[in-house]
């Protein structure tokens, strides 16, 4: 425990100094309260907490296909396995639950849990509840289910095509929304603009990945109670109320509880809901608590992503490069289903689509289309990633277009200093702000010139070397009116007005006179506690030391509203903000006492160093605990009317917060920050490697409680940042098979990957939050992506960059020509060659040829004769007739150790005997689908035939999601294997196949052939 | 993500090895480090009856040079070789490929021979022993058998190992006078699959290329030293040869690229440095 010893030393040594120092502890880089516990192992993450003797764990069974129909579900062989107490379906949620609200008016169903059909790989199907989780796992093999595939819709733009398969047919297409919007006179600036420049981008699905994942533990109270849950969930808490009405109780029957830390939120953890409800009616069906902790893969595949985007962005430009409007089309691509509170991500940032940019004319399109991936939800930065690299790689084209200087582009069309408050034409109330200054300071702190010089050297080297630049307006503290920018101002005046950003915090001084905050943020492992006890400390003139911080909310017990939780960077500017409201009101209750006490005015006294005195007397002091112990210990000694106790709840919302007007304008957030960041980078020409040579970004977070705290946030979201810029995907195949199931296939930055930024702050106070303090938590996540596009970009000289801006993907953007392959030595190739080829995210089509030492005749004849045939494929045991040419079998495919033993069909057609045919297998195993279909054609050759194959592949379920990068290899093992078999049973060899360890197993147990 | 169940054996002594192998047959697994095999195991990809730990069997934990080779036996992990401090003299190749493999918590746990017997054809320990033409020892309970790296891999994590058999040590040839080695690799990020990683190897009349990554085991070309001028083709050629394959993250013309332009690069180096 040296480290520990060392570490509590450091704090005493800082917290001493602190103690001695004079000021406000407000503004201080405090350590973290929270770390003595988390760096020696003693957090309390969700998983850590005990539950109740006799809880039960749960394992969900994952849809393999993208699209199908549920036939049937069999769960009688998995109920009766040892250990096993239930299995819940689609029937027990029809029969307890209600689908989810949704955000958009359509005729749409959004289940927790896979009703009659699946739309995506990883929705669940079944919940199979047992006394621990192997159990559960292992019985996962045992629920049968049948499904009738259909075709996916995986692309979005084809997907909102009229050809597409349609996800809900009662919708009738997969565009859910489709909303145009129009601020100034957009169209008449178009019209008289000098240039038109625009761009499409494509923005990749990815996501912002915690260490934890989910966790949820439910129990179904009796006497009607309802449910009482523990989870990681994170807010917002509208979404309370969603999964109430789901699980049809009243939300007072909804207990959700919450632990004390948090191996990260970022967004995601707003999708623990769906699951909440769903474990709500495990643990009815079971009759027992159930516990259930998400692991990796499920992660991965199923939890959330932030909706990829495909955006056409238009700016009307003045040749000096002057905006003079704006015009965008976005669609979201939100997965599978409209899961609350989407369509959110694409109205996030509505009010404030112009930037930082003083534009007045803008035009909007919003669509949202469905596919058949997992439903999309929140991801910190959401919606600003998506948004500024469209507007942010569109003002460097305009520089590039218009022979401008990028940064002079920018510096142009900054909102100017004396224009605060701004009101920008969609909306947004900026209240704050200096975009000059904070661009000079990133361009002197972050000495651009050296990099102008560095750019210089190396381009006349011959080196690829590039500076981008994002200006950014980061919103926070989300008004909760925002999301209903969706429905036209009719249906809004139908619904209701929404508005406001509540937060809520509970003060309360005990009667020894010790404090204790309860605030409504729940835990996501920023240092709520830290900056919370350095608010209080300030206000009541204490050191927050004194004060404890409980973030463990009780929906039962503790003070919350919708608008609660851990997202939209709402901490600083509402949470803290709430919590100083609070705290003042405690320390006007005491300022009587005391002024009572001194027969002195209220208004002189003042609060320090744990005590209270009369400006006017300063010797006379109060000991703070004395005066705050009057209200428990002797409430008869108050002043006159004075209540007892000590302890005040703030609900605290912005007033600028208001609903959207009948013009559709919104002020989306509360609070709006300002970005400017300067990346370098270097591109390696032989092998397309970005190396970040400098990275500067440069914050206004107006007032900040704590700078380390606030620079942990401007870390972690340049790390989270660098990872969609270069590495972050969640790839789908055209089938809309998963293909990102571990993290070696989801590749994340590690610290070898993440420079270190250089931080500049400057701190304009926002008007409308009570310490001045704006977000700081996603602005990063926002600048960085098209930053360092921006960069890459200005390096390779191409307008198309996309993300992520891999190795190979910025080698293909260098366009070298390759050197055709020796013809001669392709024929040369060994006794079979085969082509994989995936382009971008097609199926896997392999072609080769194999030479057999037998006539076509023999080779035709080997493929007619079941039982020939049945030995010729690879692991096949048991191969039994259907039809005439229609083959059940039992195929156990292995490749090294892994090893999946398929339920397969096998079908010959296209007969041409002996020059060809179509040779197709399909399989269904616990690893998921694997379906081949293909032509095979003879021709007679020298010695033999010449055997030439072309197959598309698809395979699903586990293996395609975590076996990726070896799928290719895997296949053409397995086609070789194939076809070396037909030929050497087709000249007669005898094949003597090494027993499979199927067989061997049975064997051993003394069942095998 | 848990396993299905599985027996463990503590394997103290070889001959516990054995009467695993009598018990369970082929349904028993080697566990060494586990570095890869037990990600697969509780992914449910591999569902072995028995895992046969031998990490803490003695008569395998030893690594020395013998009879012109490093040999390494198959309890000993990754680190110890990498910090043995002679390897740079002994065995440059593993020395320069060393830091390319994954990171360092889990050399401290993954063995070489270990990595050697899964056959990834992107892990660097196979490619280094294919590129130095070291051997393979397979001991099973009627005896031994050594085989030359090029016959051990036979693909796609798919080796030579018949049931019954495990590998008892591998051999890595030390550095011959005057041969050069160099070692390069392309990941995604650092300690990842290589997408292509590269061993050059020059004697005085000869050099060859091994590569990893990009076929289903690592495949070997050897040029005589006056290939010089003729390399890029040679490598065009080579390059073709592999027959490179795509993945979500890489595609093949990438691959292809990469065997060409670093393969270039180090084969250049190489030569430029054994002239002077």
């Amino acid at each position: 425990m040296v480290g520990y010893e060392y570490y509590s030393r450091k704090a005493r040594d800082m917290s001493s100094e602190l103690v001695n120092e004079s000021g406000p502890h407000v503004g201080r880089r405090a350590l973290r309260v929270e770390d003595a516990a988390l760096l020696t192992g003693r957090g309390h993450y969700a998983d850590d907490v005990g539950v109740k003797p006799g809880t039960l764990q749960a394992a969900i069974l994952r849809a393999p296909h993208a699209h199908a129909e549920i036939v049937s579900i069999d769960t009688a062989a998995a109920e009766q396995l040892p250990g096993v107490r239930a299995v819940l379906t689609g029937a027990d949620v029809r029969q307890w639950a209600a689908p989810f609200p949704v955000g958009v008016h359509q005729p749409m169903e959004h289940w927790c849990m896979a009703i009659d059909k699946v739309r995506y790989v990883g929705e669940p199907v079944a919940v199979v509840i047992a006394e621990d989780r192997y159990l559960a796992e292992d019985a996962l093999d045992f629920v049968e289910v049948q499904y009738r595939q259909l075709p996916a819709a995986v692309d979005p733009e084809a997907a909102a095509g009229a050809q597409a398969p349609v996800l809900h047919e009662a919708v009738g297409s997969n565009v859910v929304t489709d909303r145009h919007f129009s601020y100034g006179d957009p169209d008449a600036a178009f019209e008289a603009a000098e240039h038109c420049v625009s761009l499409t981008i494509h923005y990749p699905r990815n996501s912002t990945t915690p260490i934890e994942g989910f966790v949820v533990v439910a129990e179904y109270l009796a006497g009607g109670e309802g449910y009482d849950v523990l989870s990681n969930f994170q807010g917002p808490f509208a979404i309370h109320t969603v999964v109430a009405r789901a699980l049809k109780v009243g939300s007072s029957r909804l207990r959700l509880r919450f632990v004390k830390d948090s191996g990260g939120s970022f967004g995601v953890k707003q999708a623990v809901s769906t699951y909440v409800a769903l474990l709500c009616l495990a643990a009815r069906k079971a009759g027992a608590p159930v516990k259930w902790v998400e692991d990796r893969y499920e992660h991965l595949m199923a939890s959330a992503a932030a909706p990829n985007r495909v955006t056409t962005i238009e700016a009307a430009v003045q040749a000096d490069g002057t905006l003079a409007a704006l015009r965008y089309d976005q669609m979201d691509d939100c997965g599978a289903y409209l899961r609350a509170p989407e369509p959110a991500t694409l109205y996030r940032m509505h009010g404030i689509m112009t930037g930082a940019y003083r534009v007045r004319n803008l035009a909007v399109r919003n669509r949202v289309v469905l596919t058949n991936k997992t439903p999309s939800a929140l991801v910190r930065g959401f919606g600003g990633p998506q948004m500024y690299f469209a507007l942010e790689r569109l003002m460097q084209r305009i520089a590039v277009e218009l022979d401008l200087d990028p940064l002079e582009v920018i510096r142009r069309n900054l909102i100017q200093p004396d224009a605060f408050p701004y009101r920008a034409p969609a909306g947004a109330l900026i209240g704050s702000g200096n975009y000059q200054e904070s661009l000079a300071l990133a361009v002197g702190r972050g000495n651009l010139d050296e990099l102008l010089q560095r750019r210089q050297a190396a381009r006349a080297a011959g080196r690829l070397y590039g500076i981008g630049y994002a200006a950014v307006v980061e919103p926070s503290i989300s008004n909760m009116g925002y999301i209903t920018t969706v429905m036209t101002a009719e249906a809004r005046a139908k619904a209701g007005p929404k508005n406001g950003a509540i937060a809520s915090a509970t003060v309360s001084v005990d009667p020894l006179g010790c404090v204790t905050v309860i605030i409504d943020s729940v835990p996501g492992g920023q240092g709520h506690r830290t900056a919370t006890a350095q608010v209080v400390a300030d206000v009541l003139g204490l050191v927050p030391e004194d004060i404890i911080v409980n973030t463990e909310l009780d929906t039962q017990k503790d003070a919350w509203s919708i608008a609660a939780g851990n997202y939209s960077s709402r901490f600083a500017g509402a949470v803290a903000g709430s919590v100083h409201v609070a705290a003042l009101r405690i320390r006007e209750k005491m300022a009587q006492i005391a002024a009572d006490t001194l027969q002195a005015p209220p208004d002189t006294i003042q609060f320090a160093g744990g005590t209270l005195y009369s400006s006017e007397a300063p010797d006379r002091r109060l000991r703070f605990h004395r005066v705050a112990g009057l209200t428990h210990w002797s409430p008869g000694s108050l002043p006159a009317d004075m209540q007892p106790g000590l302890r005040e709840t703030v609900f605290w919302s912005p007033p600028q917060a208001e609903a959207p007007d009948d013009k559709d304008v919104i002020n989306s957030s509360a609070a709006y920050g300002f970005i400017f960041d300067i990346c370098a980078v270097e591109v390696d020409r032989a092998t397309g490697q970005v190396r970040i040579d400098r990275y500067v970004t440069s914050h206004d977070a107006g007032c900040l409680l704590n700078p380390a705290l606030a620079e942990g946030q401007i870390r972690g979201g340049f790390a989270q940042g660098l990872g969609a810029a270069l590495l972050e995907e969640y790839r789908y195949g055209a089938d809309g098979s998963f293909l990102s199931g571990t993290l070696a296939d989801y590749l994340m930055p590690t610290a070898c990957e993440v420079p270190e930024p250089i931080i500049v702050h400057l701190e304009t106070p926002s008007p409308y939050t009570p310490l001045g303090a704006k977000g700081i938590g996603e602005g990063n996540n926002m600048s960085t992506p098209v930053c360092i596009a921006n960069a890459v970009a200005d390096a390779l000289g191409v307008a198309d960059v996309r993300l992520p801006l891999t190795p190979s993907r910025v080698h293909a953007l260098l366009a070298e020509p390759e050197p055709e392959p020796p013809s001669a030595e392709a024929s040369r190739a060994p006794a079979a060659s085969a082509d994989g080829s995936r382009a971008g995210r097609d199926t896997l089509r392999m072609s080769g040829t194999v030479q057999l030492a037998a006539p076509p005749e023999r080779v035709y004849a080997v493929l007619m004769d079941p039982d020939a045939l049945a030995s010729v494929i690879p692991g096949c045991h048991a191969l039994e007739q259907v039809d005439e040419h229609t083959y059940r079998a039992e195929v156990t495919i292995g490749i090294g150790v892994v090893k999946a033993r398929y339920q397969a069909q096998v079908t010959l057609s296209d007969l041409d005997p002996p020059h060809g045919l179509s040779l197709g297998g399909k399989g269904m195993s616990a690893l998921g689908t694997a379906q081949g279909s293909g032509t095979v054609r003879l021709e007679p050759m020298a010695g033999g035939t010449r055997l030439a194959y072309d197959y598309d592949i698809a395979v699903s379920g586990k293996v395609a999601a975590v076996g990726s990068r070896m799928l290719e290899g895997a296949a053409k093992v397995i086609l070789q294997q194939l076809f070396e078999r037909l030929g050497r049973k087709a000249s007669g060899e005898t094949i003597v196949a090494r027993p499979s360890w199927w067989r061997r197993l049975l064997a051993f147990l003394g069942i095998g052939r | 993500m848990k396993p299905s169940a599985f027996d463990y054996v503590r394997a103290d002594r070889v001959q516990d090895i054995f009467d695993a192998f009598g018990h369970y047959g082929a349904e028993a697994r080697i566990l060494a480090g586990g570095q890869s095999l037990m990600a697969m195991v509780n992914y449910r990809l591999a569902r072995p009856k028995a895992l046969v730990d031998i990490s803490r069997c003695a008569e395998l934990d030893y690594m020395h040079v013998r009879d012109g080779h490093l040999v390494v036996g198959a309890a000993v992990t990754q680190a110890r070789v990498q910090q043995r401090e002679a390897l740079a003299r002994e065995v440059p190749l593993l020395h320069l490929a060393f830091p390319y493999i994954s990171h360092f918590q889990i050399r401290s746990r993954g063995t070489v021979c270990g990595s050697i017997a899964h056959a990834d054809p992107s892990a660097e320990l196979p490619l280094c022993l294919a590129a130095l033409q070291g051997s393979v020892v397979l001991r099973s309970k009627s005896g031994r058998r050594t085989l030359a790296a090029d016959a051990f891999f036979t693909g796609m994590l798919m080796t030579a190992i018949e049931d019954g058999e495990f590998i008892e040590e591998v051999r890595f040839p030390l550095a011959a006078e005057g041969h050069r080695y160099r070692f390069d690799e392309v990941a995604l990020r650092r300690g990842d699959f290589a997408i292509v990683s590269l061993a050059v190897v020059a004697s005085a009349s000869d050099v060859a290329l091994t590569i990893g990554g990009v076929a289903d085991r690592p495949v070997t070309r050897r040029w005589p030293r006056s290939v010089a001028g003729d390399l890029p083709a040679a490598l065009a050629a080579f390059a073709w040869d592999l027959q490179a394959q795509s993945d979500p993250h890489v595609s093949a013309a990438y691959r292809r690229h990469l065997v060409r332009t670093l393969g270039q690069r180090l084969i250049t180096e190489v030569l430029d440095e054994t002239v002077s």
